[in-house]
């Protein structure tokens, strides 16, 4: 019996080791490899670059508050908003008075933003996103700030609803998942509007 | 739930229907040792490792050798993962500096990966360094499937062999499992995930100027570290601008194609597959949804294969989709309803628009029906894996992931441990059945006598005793750590040790871990894993000596509806029971509490 234990301990280890060479070192190395053959920008994460100047990811969001931008959703990462090395959700229970109280802030916010507007504020833009890092909010969401934005840019309201659709990521094949209005590329497409 | 919703699901369960039945005949091939087109391209590398290793393939285990080369190998690599993980600072491609992980953390995380559960008490990009990732957390990614599913193929030869004690070769399982099954699906896969926008390199972290700068409170802090609090008795704060953003990048799309598919769950990131890095689209989504459920249905159909009736593989199949089916249901309806406390104010459309319902921690892009087939499948499945953060989704809707992790993880369950598990289930179903006819039972010709439903009996108690005791001594001990006041902090710590003593892996992430939990749960997860795989190989090693028993007009048929519903009622009923007072603590409180505020 302890014979066969020698034996096949010394099995495990070997066999441990063979496969981390093969799946922790050679798979990966391959994989990446591909990667940055065939998609090298988006193996890089697809990082958007203007003027030779990175100014973020095409799929990784960033914090708006100012009336000329469309927000982005509320984020949860700290110790800032939208920190892309801190990736979290809130974690707040659907009955915890923190969040409702917090969720208040944020619908009071929009609105003395833009105290004309009386529709209803779309959820997904007074609550938290799962990553933290949300690139997008819906097309409620994005049609809710038209009226704002335009107004704070001297712009017709046409103008901005054609970038909205411009920067509207649809889903897949008509019908799996949701659509969604990319914040960070809309707002980029607004500043190089002049 | 919309229309819209409803395709989605249909969808899903028809697509993965479609891959699972050609991957089930393919494994059968692969485990009954026969040649096909991959190991005739792979052959040598089979053979090669074989005779780097000392492996002697044509030499067969019995029961107990099997069972002693498993925990071997297991204890092995987990040792090996442990000291990787407390040396990383000094390992090489750690572009970001990460310090070693602390030993409590290290024990935690290490059984974790090899036992398939892969929770994490840790945020990936903020603690593991690239080389932990790739060649100690992924790579057990990858051997702990390969040892799952080799388990269940020595259960499956013990069904099927008659007067022997032999079930195989453990290393052989190992190998042709892992080179023909879970390497060329995952790097097929990670093609796939890198086109879609999945970082796969080895550069460090990215920093981009923010186009609107932002800004946050940070407290003050005198030269030993404790906040200074200022006249009015409140701490000190400074207003900090922040012009950068620091992005974490790393070889992402290669552990996520095995973490998907390997019904492992460990996400490279913290938030797991909510991260945009990780699933950057609702293509990804429905792809990576198909990778976690794919294996294990089609292991139904190896099964099926195996025994030659494929029936028994479809029995099996219908009883995991019923289990499964109305609580995606119950979740979707929850979900979309939404808040009642949030409707009250003046937010959203309080219907079905798009981008309303209950949306915190949940991403746009995979929206309401993406968040809850997800959470569903992930659970059912001992995947672990998380699109939208399971604490914030509303009391019932968080009950399901809950209950389906509850039921023992058998509903399609990890890669060769749910069907194992369900097998113990089957043998429950088919003792009870046999009770009521007055027959000695028996299952494929095997008859079921005392040493089996001891093991299966095992099998079943072990898990819910892990998770009552183990949340019990955390409630006990005070309950630190929750970030919610009240039955939600309760359901947090339930959840936690539900989670890993059933080896799924995923959370109410507010918990934040200590030594007490890294340690309970490490241990909960271990003998969740070899406690019943142990007592698997053992039922394998009886079951190979019987002879087979001829069918007669007193055996139970085990493919007939009547018996999925008996296998059905069975899980449910050994589910409720143990757990409904549980439940009744935790979300149910809260859910009546939320509507009778």
């Amino acid at each position: 019996m302890l014979k066969e234990i020698g034996t096949q301990l010394r099995l495990s280890i070997l066999f441990v080791v063979v496969f981390t060479v093969l799946i922790g070192l050679i798979y990966p190395g391959i994989s990446t490899l591909i990667g940055q053959t065939l998609f090298p920008r988006q193996a890089g994460g697809s990082l958007i670059e203007v003027n030779g100047k990175k100014v973020g990811s095409e799929i990784i969001g960033q914090p708006f508050d100012d009336a000329k931008y469309f927000w982005s959703r509320p984020s949860a990462t700290s110790p800032y908003a939208y920190n892309a090395a801190n990736s979290s959700g809130s974690n707040l229970g659907p009955t915890n008075p923190d969040f409702v109280n917090t969720v208040k802030g944020r619908v009071d916010a929009l609105k003395k933003a833009d105290p004309d507007n009386g529709a209803p504020v779309p959820m997904d833009l007074v609550t938290t996103s799962g990553s933290g890092l949300d690139p997008h909010i819906s097309p409620a969401a994005a049609q809710y700030q038209v009226s704002r934005v335009a107004k704070v840019r001297s712009l017709s309201l046409t103008k901005v609803e054609e970038l909205i659709a411009q920067n509207t990521d649809g889903r897949w094949l008509g019908f799996i998942g949701d659509p969604g209005v990319n914040v960070l590329k809309l707002n980029l497409a607004l500043d190089s509007l002049k | 739930m919309t229309a819209n919703q409803w395709m989605q699901i249909i969808a899903y369960f028809v697509v993965l229907l479609v891959l699972a039945i050609p991957l089930g005949s393919y494994m059968a091939k692969v485990y009954e040792n026969k040649p096909f087109f991959l190991s005739k391209w792979f052959g040598w590398l089979e053979k090669l490792i074989y005779r780097v290793c000392g492996v002697k393939a044509k030499q067969e285990m019995d029961w107990k050798g099997y069972a002693l080369a498993m925990l071997l190998f297991n204890i092995v690599g987990g040792l090996i993962l442990y000291a990787m993980e407390r040396l990383q600072a000094s390992l090489p491609l750690n572009p970001a500096g990460q310090s070693a992980v602390p030993p409590d953390l290290a024990f935690n995380t290490a059984i974790s990966f090899i036992t398939n559960t892969n929770w994490q008490f840790y945020g990936g990009e903020t603690t593991m360094s690239y080389f932990t990732q790739m060649a100690g957390l992924a790579v057990h990614n990858f051997l702990c499937a390969a040892s799952g599913m080799a388990t269940l193929m020595a259960l499956i030869r013990g069904v099927i062999r008659k007067e022997t004690k032999f079930l195989g070769n453990f290393w052989v399982d190992m190998t042709r499992g892992t080179l023909y099954i879970l390497l060329p699906l995952s790097l097929s896969f990670t093609v796939i995930l890198i086109q879609q926008g999945c970082p796969q390199t080895f550069a460090n972290t990215a920093t981009a100027t923010l186009v609107q700068p932002t800004s946050y409170d940070q407290p003050v802090t005198n030269a030993q570290g404790a906040p200074v609090t200022g006249k009015d008795g409140k701490p000190q704060m400074t207003h900090v601008t922040v012009t950068e953003q620091p992005i974490s990048l790393g070889p992402v799309a290669s552990q996520e194609a095995i973490k998907m598919l390997g019904t492992n769950g460990g996400g490279y990131f913290n938030v797991n597959s909510a991260h945009p890095y990780e699933n950057p689209t609702p293509f990804t989504d429905f792809l990576e949804l198909l990778a976690i459920l794919l294996i294990p249905a089609a292991l139904c159909f190896t099964f099926g294969a195996m025994v030659k009736d494929s029936r028994q593989g479809w029995a099996i199949l219908a009883a995991m989709f019923l289990l499964l089916a109305p609580m995606m249901y119950l979740c979707g309806q929850q979900e979309q309803s939404g808040n009642p406390l949030l409707n009250k104010l003046t937010v959203g459309a309080h219907g079905e628009a798009l981008g309303d319902g209950n949306m915190e921690g949940k991403e746009t892009r995979f929206g309401i029906a993406g968040s809850i087939i997800w959470a569903s499948v992930t659970t059912a499945a001992s995947n672990g894996s998380v699109n939208s953060m399971h604490d914030s989704f509303t009391p019932l809707g968080g009950l399901v992931p809950m209950w389906m992790i509850m039921l023992g993880e058998v509903s399609f369950g990890g890669v060769g441990s749910g069907l194992y598990g369900m097998l113990a289930f089957v043998i429950l179903a088919v003792f009870v059945a046999g009770l009521m006819v007055g027959r000695t039972p028996e299952y494929l010709g095997k008859k079921i006598q005392t040493y089996e439903m001891k093991m299966a009996s095992i099998m079943i108690l072990i898990p819910p005793l892990l998770v009552l005791v183990c949340t019990a001594v955390a409630v006990a001990t005070g309950g630190a750590g929750t970030n919610n006041p009240g039955a939600h902090g309760f359901s947090e710590l339930l959840y936690a040790f539900d989670s890993q003593s059933n080896n799924n892996g995923s959370a109410f992430a507010g918990l934040s871990g200590n030594t007490l939990y890294d340690l309970m749960g490490g241990a909960a997860m271990w003998f969740g894993r070899f406690w019943l795989a142990i007592p698997v190989l053992a039922m394998a090693g009886s079951l190979a000596q019987k002879k087979v028993v001829p069918e007669s007009a007193g055996t139970l048929p085990t493919h007939t509806v009547l018996f999925v519903v008996m296998l059905t009622s069975t899980v449910i009923i050994v589910g409720a029971l143990t757990f409904f007072p549980a439940l009744a603590l935790g979300p149910i409180v809260e859910h009546l509490k939320m509507i009778h505020p």
